[in-house]
């Protein structure tokens, strides 16, 4: 199906909400800058049509920017220097299609700077799709390949063990005065074993002496965690096949988004960013709402670029999804979108708090590396108690308290007034260290509201 | 999540494993030893079980006290458009880097002040969601608490108890009205004002001054002898707002106050009322100094200044010792001139009025302090005769007034008169005077300024890009246009976004900043018709 026809299917599409736009901003400055340019002023030109937003933007110099935004995507072109996506035209853009105050009309025709954009991108979107040509590398090859990773990563994992064992042997309190330096260099080593997903976990074992009161008993249990995945991967021909996938993708290894495409509207639940030096990671968890799944789909930016794709919360989109493999993963690959995301107008269904706890001890079961499952909590009540917040069941004597990382966000706040004391529905993610909400939607009806 | 315990045997060995942990293998060799596996190894082996038994079996904790049901908020929900514009405009705020030049886009963080105001006039609900920010912003900037605590209504009070940064909306909870007993209910005002706190006292008392002011008055003087002087201070100063001659035979009593702060402000009280005892006293004294004399050759007036304070005087809130740099008689004189009912002078200078009063001459330099008394007078006793009379021609060539008439006092003669009248007379003053003295007149004058004020405004800024200077000479009535201007006036400027010629006496590249400042302006202008808009009733129903 070409992307036209999808256009036509739903040109009257609705219009996103001012918030929905703003979310898509990569940073505090970007959605400043875009709320300036959401206003007619300095916009001509503009119109949107074929699921897709134009217009000129007067600037400093004579040339005004071209500025266009593919809302399925969405993806974003503009002729300014800018280096974020979106920059803050492409902002000010949809700001000023949100208003739906006439300044940009819907139904026209894209001008050709931006038609010849459009047309590439969904020119190359359609040839990714069916079957890439990404097979024709030669098996054997592959497959030798596969081997001597898998014999690095049996000597990284080996070598960890060694280094678990003499740590064990002389005590984590003579660890703690080696400091973060064996930590570091341990690490490397396994970056250099080619196993990513170890690198990453002795890194965070080099933090928790550093994180306050009961610190051994939390190096113990992850470096018990970290010897069970090396001892999963060591007798991974014994594991059942969900349990090895599972133990290769915490390894890091890398496996295509293999599982059966899923065709649903995904309600978007939350979206988030965590960033290191060098990386940005996106998170957004979305709702199949005729399958019931959750899905968690992940993006990267790299060297302080915000990650392109951008899903904001509260806009439902109809794509297909592929899980990646593993037993009680949740992450997919977004495959082909049917339409661009429209405001979803509906919420999740939800559990109790002593039934998203159950989840996350039964998901265990697949995965016991996992820190959290996501889940929809239904009508329960924030608690704020001094440094000890919980959500608590609006019908019942059980509460889930909130993790450490969540109180100390501004989402905090907003997650009390919306309630005012009344039952409210909160998405969140559900682990051994409490419950981190992310999303929340009033008592008797009204939008979702981020929370992160 | 500490939940339901496991067994104590489980936590038990977990402490085990933990001080094994802590100290090594070699030291404390673990309790239990899988055959065949050495001791760390068996050790993390055990560990791993028990740290996914314990993560598997967790349970929810026992609920904490959950906090009371927030007070309904019985006010209409804001228009999807309008909630979306206040998060634009609460976004911007903690975007909060201002410096550097503004460019062509409208600083919508002073927008905000116009926006409370106008949805508290629609009287709309503050969104949930949005009362954090809401609290924020009133944090930061006082001059928007009022506004921003009014629309930000009951539950940002209820939010408020939970987060130290937000005490002071507890504190200064608006006009206090939800908490506020009763109007009909005697007894409980009563027991409020008998038993409440200060603050509560002092909104109790504003609230009542303004709906029934004979009761107000009545209630502080049943408790008067007992309060504190310096609560007695500002009772008595709630008293300004609803001032008649009823009050006068309480406040006459209060001249004999041990306080004199309370005396002071009770005298200042009284001769804002030109039928009291003490303004009828004053304008004895007053006019005993003034005079006019026929004798040359035209009427002049003669200035003969206190010899002394009596106690009389200091009993009717003159005060005796000068600030250092001033005499003492001159500044008696201005006291007595300033508490004279201002309707007493005609009568003593050949019954002439106002305008012809202050055209009069006067003699050995008491010009400037006489009409600065007659100034503050009318400013006190609000007379816009006077005040119309001191300002003078707005086309007057020394700057419209009396020489001793400062800017500040312009402003506040200015807010005397009606609204258009003051608009009329500023207009003129920036027709004649342009806009470099403008900045505090156009401060009192009714937003959105009237047509001709705001015609005068543009007019006036187009002479001064025409002149060549740069456009952020004029930044402070720039600001003031972009947020007093009638979005009305949006078609009037549409001429001046375009670069102009540049001529070789103006400054280079002026021109261009010119357009992108008026560019602004319209920006603004349209985002405010576009605010006003979203929270207009009918107007959301468009958007929806």
């Amino acid at each position: 199906m070409g992307g036209s026809t999808v256009g036509d299917m739903t040109e009257q599409g609705v219009r996103w909400t001012a918030d929905q736009v703003l979310a898509l901003a990569p940073d505090a400055a970007s959605r400043k800058a875009g709320g300036r340019l959401g206003t007619a002023g300095p916009w001509s030109e503009a119109g949107s049509g074929k699921e897709s937003v134009w217009g000129l933007c007067k600037g400093s110099g004579s040339r005004p920017y071209q500025t266009v935004v593919d809302l399925i995507g969405p993806a974003y072109k503009c002729s300014c220097p800018s280096r974020k996506f979106p920059c803050k035209h492409a902002l000010g853009l949809l700001l000023l299609w949100a208003g739906d105050d006439g300044s940009v009309p819907a139904r026209t025709e894209p001008p050709d700077w931006a038609e010849q954009w459009l047309a590439g991108r969904r020119e190359r979107a359609e040839d990714k799709r069916p079957g890439s040509g990404g097979g024709a590398a030669d098996p054997e090859a592959a497959r030798r390949r596969a081997e001597r990773r898998a014999e690095r990563v049996t000597a990284g994992a080996s070598e960890l063990e060694q280094r678990l064992a003499d740590l064990l042997r002389g005590g984590l309190a003579a660890a703690e005065q080696a400091g973060y330096g064996l930590w570091e260099e341990t690490a490397a080593r396994m970056v250099d074993a080619q196993a990513p997903g170890l690198a990453a976990r002795v890194r965070e074992l080099g933090a928790i002496p550093a994180s306050g009161a009961g610190w051994p008993a939390r190096l113990l249990e992850e470096c018990a965690l970290v010897h069970l995945l090396d001892q999963g991967w060591l007798r991974r021909d014994r594991l059942p096949e969900p349990l090895a996938a599972t133990v290769r993708s915490r390894l890091g290894l890398p496996a295509p988004a293999d599982g059966p495409p899923e065709r649903d509207r995904w309600l978007v639940l939350a979206q988030y960013d965590t960033a290191d030096a060098k990386l940005t990671t996106r998170r957004a968890w979305l709702y199949g709402t005729a399958s019931h799944r959750i899905r968690l789909l992940l993006s990267y930016g790299a060297g302080g670029r915000a990650p392109e794709l951008s899903l904001p919360v509260g806009l439902a989109l109809d794509a297909e999804l592929s899980a990646y493999p593993g037993g009680g993963q949740f992450r997919a690959a977004l495959g082909e979108r049917f339409a661009a995301p429209a405001p979803a107008g509906s919420r999740p269904p939800g559990v109790t708090t002593g039934e998203a706890v159950a989840r996350y001890g039964t998901a265990l079961r697949e995965d016991p590396w996992l820190e959290s499952v996501p889940a929809v909590l239904e009508r329960v009540v924030p608690v704020p108690d001094g440094e000890q917040w919980q959500l608590a069941d609006a019908e019942a004597d059980s509460a889930l308290p909130l993790t450490r990382a969540a109180r100390s966000r501004p989402g905090l706040w907003r997650l009390l007034a919306l309630s005012g004391g009344a039952p409210v529905t909160v998405f969140g993610e559900c682990g051994h260290r409490g419950f981190t909400p992310l999303t929340a939607w009033p008592e008797g009806g009204g939008e979702a509201v981020p929370l992160c | 999540m500490n939940g339901s315990a496991p067994s104590p045997d489980a936590v038990g060995d977990w402490e085990d494993l933990v001080t094994t942990a802590l100290l090594g293998t070699d030291r404390r060799p673990p309790a239990r030893l899988a055959p065949g596996r050495p001791a760390p190894v068996a050790l993390l082996d055990a560990a791993a079980e028990a740290t996914v038994r314990r993560r598997a079996g967790l349970r929810p904790a026992p609920a904490g006290r959950r906090p009371e049901r927030a007070p309904e908020d019985p006010r209409p929900a804001l228009p999807t458009a309008a909630a979306g514009r206040l998060a634009a405009l609460l976004a911007e705020r903690s975007g909060g880097t201002g410096g550097g030049r503004r460019g062509s886009s409208p600083d919508l963080m002073e927008l905000l002040p116009q926006w409370l105001a106008a949805a508290n006039g629609h009287g709309y609900a503050a969104p949930a969601q949005a009362l954090p920010a809401l609290l924020d912003a009133a944090r930061g900037r006082t001059d928007l608490r009022p506004a921003a605590l009014a629309f930000a209504g009951p539950r940002a009070l209820w939010l408020a108890r939970f987060n130290p940064d937000w005490r002071f909306a507890l504190r200064s909870a608006p006009g206090g009205d939800a908490a506020l007993p009763d109007p009909g209910d005697a007894q409980a005002i009563r027991r409020l004002w008998e038993e409440g706190l200060f603050a509560e006292r002092v909104a109790l008392l504003g609230a009542l001054r303004a709906r029934s002011p004979e009761f107000a008055r009545e209630l502080l003087a049943g408790t008067w002898p007992t309060e504190r002087a310096e609560d007695r201070l500002m009772f008595l100063d709630s008293l300004r707002a609803g001032l008649s001659a009823a009050d006068e035979p309480f406040l006459e009593k209060a001249l004999g106050d041990r306080s004199r702060n309370v005396r002071a402000t009770a005298a200042e009280l009284l001769s804002a009322l030109p039928g009291s005892a003490l303004a009828a006293r004053m304008a004895v004294r007053a006019t005993a100094c003034v005079a006019l004399d026929r004798s040359g050759d035209g009427p002049v007036i003669v200035v003969e200044a206190p010899h002394e304070c009596d106690s009389g005087m200091e009993r009717d809130g003159v005060v005796a010792t000068p600030p250092v740099g001033r005499g003492e008689r001159s500044w008696w004189l201005g006291q007595l001139v300033e508490a004279a009912p201002l309707g007493t002078w005609p009568g003593r200078l050949g019954g002439r009025d106002p305008r012809e009063i202050v055209a009069l001459p006067v003699t050995d330099g008491w010009q400037g302090e006489l009409h600065a008394a007659w100034c503050r007078a009318a400013v006190r006793q609000r007379d816009a005769r006077w005040s119309r009379a001191l300002l003078g021609a707005p086309s007057a060539p020394e700057a419209g007034g009396p020489g001793a008439v400062s800017l500040a006092e312009r402003a506040k003669l200015l807010a005397t008169l009606d609204p258009a009248e003051r608009a009329e007379w500023v207009a003129g003053f920036i027709a004649t005077h342009g806009l470099s003295e403008a900045f505090q007149l156009l401060g009192v004058c009714a937003v959105p300024w009237s047509a001709p004020l705001g015609r005068a405004v543009v007019d006036a800024l187009n002479i001064a890009r025409d002149a060549g200077s740069y456009p952020w000479s004029f930044s402070g009535v720039m600001g003031l246009a972009e947020r007093c201007l009638d979005p009305a006036e949006v078609a009037r400027l549409q001429s001046l976004l375009a670069i102009p010629d540049e001529h070789e006496d103006a400054a280079p590249g002026a021109g261009g900043y010119w357009a992108e400042a008026f560019q602004r302006l319209v920006t603004t202008l349209r985002l405010r018709a576009a605010m006003a808009e979203e929270l207009s009733p009918t107007g959301a129903a468009g958007v929806g």
